[in-house]
């Protein structure tokens, strides 16, 4: 795993959702963030286990971590994005004050409001380190993907080893390649029914 | 027959009592001074998992999170922190109907010193009647346990979020 911004190789979002997906074997939840982090989750195959947030930006690492609470022998994690996380850091204490050890965060980073058309985020222009924030918050399980290989070690020890896990990607600016339905009840329901099966 | 004589009643007693009877285990709080006795008494009871969090917005979020998998959770906060949640309700747990619980300790009437308070208290319940939010306001301890009961329980019943409203006339206030 890497420890710093430096040598990162820029991937794509849609591919690497696909590739946690792929590495889901036990039922386990995926909470997935505001846009583009939902339609590509939504595009790598709709798992009952997948909770669509709608408007709430900022809250996928929140909700992941109530799922993981209430459901401590079940993996949780929460798709979020570099601008959605901005929002609300003080989330990332909270989930490291109570030590959650079956929640992984992923934060896509691009750098960008993709979805409003890609203006920077200030996080961007000061070339802050979101990995670091996370560490420095009190989640030593903090690191970057350099690659896709390191992405799905990193996939494979949040399956495995207790967390609270960080996995800080850099992506491109591709925009989500599909949409998510937009029927909030239909998701709780399923989501709810899924929940209701052992992990 | 116990020498001990039993103590009496508290409001925050009362509402402790009423999270465990509806099987609220997951108590969630931006601290208040108002509501310090139910925080304590919450954290010192191990049949709730108490913590706080660091804005009421990740308090809903986690609730939400919590009562989809199973485990019913409240959120504890003041009337200005209240005040921060219009769009993380709406999208949340109104459009996607999940019952999650708000307590919220009532400042900025009766007697308030601090002029942003008073005016932000005024936004509460208008927000809470927009989104079609049930709210009841605690005022009298004979009346306190019968309403957090059943305002707690229609919440469950309806899969709507309900918040119940503490006034300084129960609690006594910020003094």
């Amino acid at each position: 795993m890497t420890e710093t911004t430096g040598n990162l190789h820029v991937m794509n979002r849609a591919a690497l959702t696909k590739r946690l997906v792929g590495a889901l074997n036990n039922r386990e939840a995926v909470i997935g963030g505001i846009g583009n982090s939902n339609w590509d989750l939504w595009g790598a195959g709709q798992r009952p286990e997948n909770f669509y947030m709608l408007g709430s930006m900022g809250l996928a690492a929140p909700i992941a971590m109530g799922v993981a609470i209430a459901q401590p022998k079940r993996r949780v994690f929460a798709l979020e994005g570099d601008g959605s996380l901005l929002m609300q850091l003080g989330c990332l204490s909270t989930i490291a004050a109570q030590a959650v050890k079956n929640l992984a965060v992923i934060v896509w980073d691009n750098g960008i409001y993709q979805i409003t058309g890609g203006q920077g985020t200030p996080a961007a222009t000061a070339r802050t380190d979101i990995v670091a924030i996370a560490r420095a918050s009190g989640i030593a399980s903090a690191a970057w993907a350099a690659d896709e290989a390191e992405f799905d070690a990193l996939v494979a020890k949040a399956l495995a080893t207790d967390g609270p896990h960080v996995i800080g990607v850099k992506i491109d600016n591709e925009p989500g390649r599909s949409q998510t339905d937009r029927d909030p009840i239909r998701f709780r329901e399923s989501f709810m029914k899924a929940m209701a099966q052992p992990a | 027959m116990s020498s001990v004589a039993e103590a009496a009643p508290t409001w925050h007693g009362i509402l402790r009592q009423a999270f465990k009877d509806n099987d609220i285990r997951l108590v969630t709080y931006v601290p208040d001074n108002v509501l310090r006795p139910v925080i304590e008494g919450c954290h010192a009871d191990p049949f709730f998992t108490t913590f706080p969090c660091a804005r009421e917005e990740e308090a809903v979020g986690i609730v939400t999170g919590a009562n989809m998998a199973g485990m019913r959770g409240v959120v504890l906060m003041q009337t200005s922190g209240f005040a921060t949640l219009p769009n993380a309700l709406a999208s949340l747990p109104v459009a996607f109907q999940v019952p999650v619980v708000m307590v919220v300790s009532e400042r900025g009437t009766m007697g308030e010193f601090n002029p942003g308070q008073a005016i932000v208290c005024r936004t509460m319940r208008p927000i809470l009647d927009s989104m079609g939010i049930e709210h009841h306001t605690m005022s009298r301890l004979d009346e306190a346990a019968f309403v957090a009961d059943r305002t707690i329980r229609q919440a469950f019943a309806t899969r709507w979020p309900a918040c119940l409203i503490i006034s300084p006339l129960l609690s006594g206030g910020r003094k």
